[in-house]
């Protein structure tokens, strides 16, 4: 079925999320729509999905328009779609998540689970899936559960399938298994469009590229087109890629980790044990796929964690034990994982937000009361040294772009005297500009003789940041590799095979295999 | 790049999980029976003590049961030190205590009890009676926990229980005694109470109120105007307006003659025959059925249901009015079926234990029913004692429905997990 999408307008209030946006996917054909964080993909795949309403432009199926009131109407016409957040029920059963909202029923409205199991069989048998129709969701790999998506798009024989943002939480071996199967679809009929901000996923993939950048379609582009050239015109401006560091300067201030371990609150074990050390002036990126215990990691460092034992000694100082408060006094800077949740308070502006760690006494706080006056001055200055895009320091931080909140959160972490430097996800959601910026002042600190640990699950990022690269698999080290490691290489280990001849770092400590579970 | 399909190979690296068993199961049990045993030991209490297995009707009829007090009391606390110790064992060794020993357990205990507290008392203590006054008192706890557990189901916690049952009984009483019909009665406190419902989901759904605070105030809205009417109406009327045909007893030939269990289970009125339909009906509706996988698809994950076109406002508004419906069966118990009239408040707090029986059974229509069972035992526990004339003061005795209630909530029986999205007005972004 062809997709044609014309004259897309949607507007939130002021903004325009899609600007008379012109789209054609052909049967047979990937058609990628590249473009950033924010530049307004999701809104047209939602409207496309039925989700929001478009104020203006019609939505055409071979050369029909169509009208959909829902996500009901557009999966009837054909349309499926895979969520960047899977849309799927984590209590129910793979056959019920399939079959939910287009049961098939015996009399009296009794489910037909057996028409729901043979057609999973029968689609993951096509797809080699290797899908249990009876098994529970939750306890599916995140991969699998994409698998699941993809399933309950083409159970309703779907003929247009909308990836949205797919690869985000897939391992690199993951990822190129997805590339088969949309190569597969694809040689079997489908329109595809494939939603990324990751280019070199496109180029591998894609037959057509279309570039958006603040909601204005503003290019196509060849799959044979360079990553710079694809970069440019996704941004807007030339950008630089790679990251400009020189050869690690180590010092003798170091973090050392031993049998650090984390459990949560149901006794599982988070993270399992796991001993590093990182180096004053040198950056140790802990890479792997999300939910593999680096978010907890970082926590534990800075005593945000309950259950945890073993020892984290900061340049011979005990951690472990101690309060959050203290930690920070240590010399600790820590860039959460997520800022709105962690790093920020939304509705304070950048001032108030700047001096959220040191209202306990001068300069910011004397005799119980706030210095304005310094806050203001401090705060000015550092939103000129941090590049903070904003009207003034009096702007609500959660009016501010994802980009220049990181910057804020990076500001108040940057500019105290600091002893180690942790940064979780810290270009999660952020623009390329920006992110130049933010790598930047992550090796500017390295370089000041800091030690400094990145949480990364973007290997790119990995690479191009790391010293040395820690990956981490359900809540194990699998070996700590210098960052010149080839990729496929990598890729295994955020699998949780191991390289077979550790190339090992001098300071590294391998892991911990021999687990007496 | 090839386009393979087939999985890399997993390492065995499964995550550890370290004990997930807990001492709280051991160390409530040991307190439970330290306290017992500590009864036993201050207050000894001697004597026979007298149970009466036996109605007029049985075809066989069982003797009374004569033992020891203190003797019984003594073997059914060691029962029940038995248990702990198995416990306490099991849960040394990293499992979980089975629900069956916390059952032998509590049942021993209660036998115990019973035996000390029946002790010397000149009347027998009529076991018929108490288990099937339990089941009649637990009937409005039922109803009401299956309409708790249908609307959080679907996501909308249903605080408003106790509203709902009241008004039901108001409205049966009145539109009974109208019509001289307890069915018309029975009809009328199933709309009333889907119109609580209605103005519950209202403000939850539509309007996106926090839920906590709309079921409090509807509970407190119902409450004040049965409370005023009752007095402004109802008392002046009473011949007239609150004076209902309640529905007959409708005893299964030959069945209700078994002993025990015969004249407790099949000798009841439509309302508690269709209480236990109820219970399997709804369970195997929420299960079963397309409507169960769509309103639990809807209190899990409502926006992965808007994603595949099913309206989770509808069938939020739809699971709430159903759920408000059968609410209404359990309010409609009061005037109808238990006593022939209304009175002020007269659901004293019933839809609350309701709201408990809903958590306490892990929002399981057959485990809130048992939960209900549980909870209705023990208020009929307490007013039997007082009959047979208990050694315990009887304001203890009262006390008795709501301890219970709060330890079974305070999670005596382990973990429970709520449906996903119970609590959250769903709002497409």
């Amino acid at each position: 079925m062809r997709l044609e999408l014309r004259g897309i307008t949607k507007r939130f209030g002021a903004l325009v999320a899609n600007d008379h946006i012109d789209l054609v996917v052909n049967p047979g054909e990937i058609h990628s729509l590249l473009g950033e964080n924010g530049a307004g993909k999701s809104t047209l795949m939602n409207v496309l999905y039925g989700l929001y309403s478009a104020d203006e432009g019609q939505i055409l199926l071979d050369d029909e328009v169509q009208r959909f009131a829902g996500p009901g109407d557009a999966m009837a016409a054909g349309i499926g779609m895979v969520h960047q957040h899977f849309m799927l029920v984590p209590v129910f059963t793979v056959a019920e998540n399939v079959m939910l909202g287009h049961e098939s029923t015996r009399a009296g409205g009794v489910l037909d689970l057996e028409e729901a199991r043979a057609k999973v069989r029968e689609i993951s048998a096509r797809f080699g899936f290797h899908v249990d129709p009876d098994a529970l969701v939750e306890d599916l790999p995140v991969g699998v559960q994409q698998r699941v998506e993809i399933i309950k798009a083409l159970s309703r024989d779907a003929d247009v399938l909308v990836f949205d943002e797919p690869t985000a939480v897939l391992t690199p071996q993951e990822t190129d298994e997805l590339m088969g199967i949309m190569r597969q679809l694809r040689d079997e009929g489908a329109a595809i469009v494939f939603i990324t901000h990751k280019l070199r996923e496109v180029r591998a993939v894609a037959d057509r590229i279309t570039v958006i950048r603040h909601g204005k379609v503003v290019g196509e582009a060849r799959p044979t087109a360079s990553d710079a050239e694809l970069a440019s015109l996704m941004v807007g401006r030339a950008v630089e890629l790679t990251v400009h560091k020189d050869a690690p300067q180590l010092r003798d201030n170091a973090l050392e980790v031993t049998d650090l371990e984390v459990t949560g609150p149901d006794g599982q074990v988070l993270v399992d044990r796991i001993s590093f050390t990182v180096r004053g002036g040198e950056v140790l990126v802990i890479a792997g796929v999300q939910g593999n215990g680096q978010t907890e990691v970082t926590e534990a460092l800075l005593g945000l964690q309950e259950n945890v034992s073993g020892s984290v000694r900061l340049d011979g100082t005990e951690l472990v034990g101690r309060t959050v408060r203290q930690i920070l006094q240590a010399g600790v800077g820590f860039v959460p994982e997520d800022r709105n949740e962690d790093g920020l308070v939304g509705e304070f502006t950048i001032a108030e937000n700047l001096v959220l760690d040191r209202t306990d006494g001068p300069p910011f706080v004397r005799r119980g009361m706030l210095q304005l006056a310094t806050r203001d001055e401090f705060a000015r200055d550092r939103v000129a040294e941090f590049d903070v895009r904003t009207q003034g320091i009096e702007t609500r931080v959660g009016r501010l772009s994802g980009g220049n909140q990181q910057k804020v959160v990076l500001a108040r972490e940057l500019s105290r005297e600091l002893r180690l430097f942790v940064a979780a996800q810290p270009t999660r959601g952020v623009d390329v500009g920006s992110i130049e910026f933010i790598h930047k002042r992550i090796v500017a600190t390295r370089d000041e003789g800091v030690p400094v640990v990145v949480v990364s699950t973007e290997l790119d990022e990995a690479v191009a940041l790391a010293d040395r690269i820690m990956v981490m698999y359900r809540g194990r080290v699998v070996g700590i590799v210098p960052a010149d490691t080839p990729r496929d290489t990598l890729g295994l280990m955020m699998a949780g095979i191991a390289p077979e001849d550790g190339p090992g770092a001098p300071a590294g400590n391998d892991g911990d295999e021999g687990d007496a579970a | 790049m090839t386009a393979t399909t087939v999985d890399a190979p997993t390492p065995d690296t499964a995550p550890r999980t370290a004990s997930t068993a807990t001492w709280k199961a051991v160390i409530g049990l040991g307190v439970v029976l330290a306290l017992y045993a500590l009864l036993l030991a201050l207050v000894p209490h001697e004597g026979a003590a007298r149970f009466r297995l036996a109605t007029d009707s049985d075809f066989v009829v069982l003797p009374t049961l004569v033992v020891p007090a203190m003797t019984t009391a003594w073997v059914c606390g060691l029962v029940g030190l038995a248990v702990l110790v198995l416990a306490a064992v099991r849960t040394r060794a990293g499992h979980r205590v089975p629900v069956w020993a916390i059952a032998v357990f509590a049942a021993a205990l209660l036998v115990g009890f019973l035996a000390w507290a029946a002790a010397g008392s000149p009347r027998d203590l009529p076991v018929v009676g108490l288990l099937s006054g339990a089941l009649a008192l637990s009937v409005p706890l039922i109803y009401g926990a299956l309409g708790g557990v249908i609307g959080e189901r679907s996501g909308v916690v249903n605080i408003a229980i106790e509203g709902q049952l009241l008004a039901g009984a108001f409205t049966a009483a009145i539109v009974g005694s109208l019509t001289d019909s307890p069915w018309a009665g029975l009809f009328a406190a199933v709309v009333a109470s889907a119109l609580v419902a209605l103005v519950l989901g209202m403000f939850t759904i539509t309007y996106k109120v926090n839920q906590v605070i709309v079921g409090v105030v509807l509970n407190v809205l119902v409450i004040g105007l049965t409370s005023f009417f009752y007095s402004e109406v109802l008392v002046p009327n009473a011949p007239t307006l609150n004076s209902t045909t309640r529905f007959p007893q409708l005893p299964i030939p030959f069945l209700e003659q078994i002993p025990i269990i015969g004249p407790v289970l099949f000798d009841q009125t439509i309302v508690g025959y269709l209480m236990i339909v109820m219970v399997f009906v709804v369970w195997f509706a929420l299960f079963r059925t397309k409507w169960g996988l769509r309103v639990r698809a809807v209190g899990e994950h409502p926006k992965a249901a808007d994603t595949v076109g099913i309206d989770v406002i509808r069938t939020r508004y739809r699971a709430v009015l159903i759920g408000g419906a059968i609410a209404g069966l359990g309010g409609a118990f009061y005037t109808v079926v238990s006593i022939n009239q209304f009175g002020r408040e007269m659901t004293a707090g019933a839809g609350f234990i309701a709201l408990a029986a809903v958590i306490f059974g892990k929002w399981d229509p057959l485990r809130a029913a048992l939960a209900g069972l549980l909870f209705g035992f023990a208020t009929n526990l307490q007013n039997v004692l007082s009959v047979v004339g208990s050694p315990v003061p009887s304001q203890f005795m009262l006390m008795l429905p709501y301890v219970v209630t709060l330890l079974a909530v305070a999670g005596l029986v382990g973990r429970s997990r709520a449906p996903a999205a119970s609590g959250t007005p769903y709002t497409k972004e």
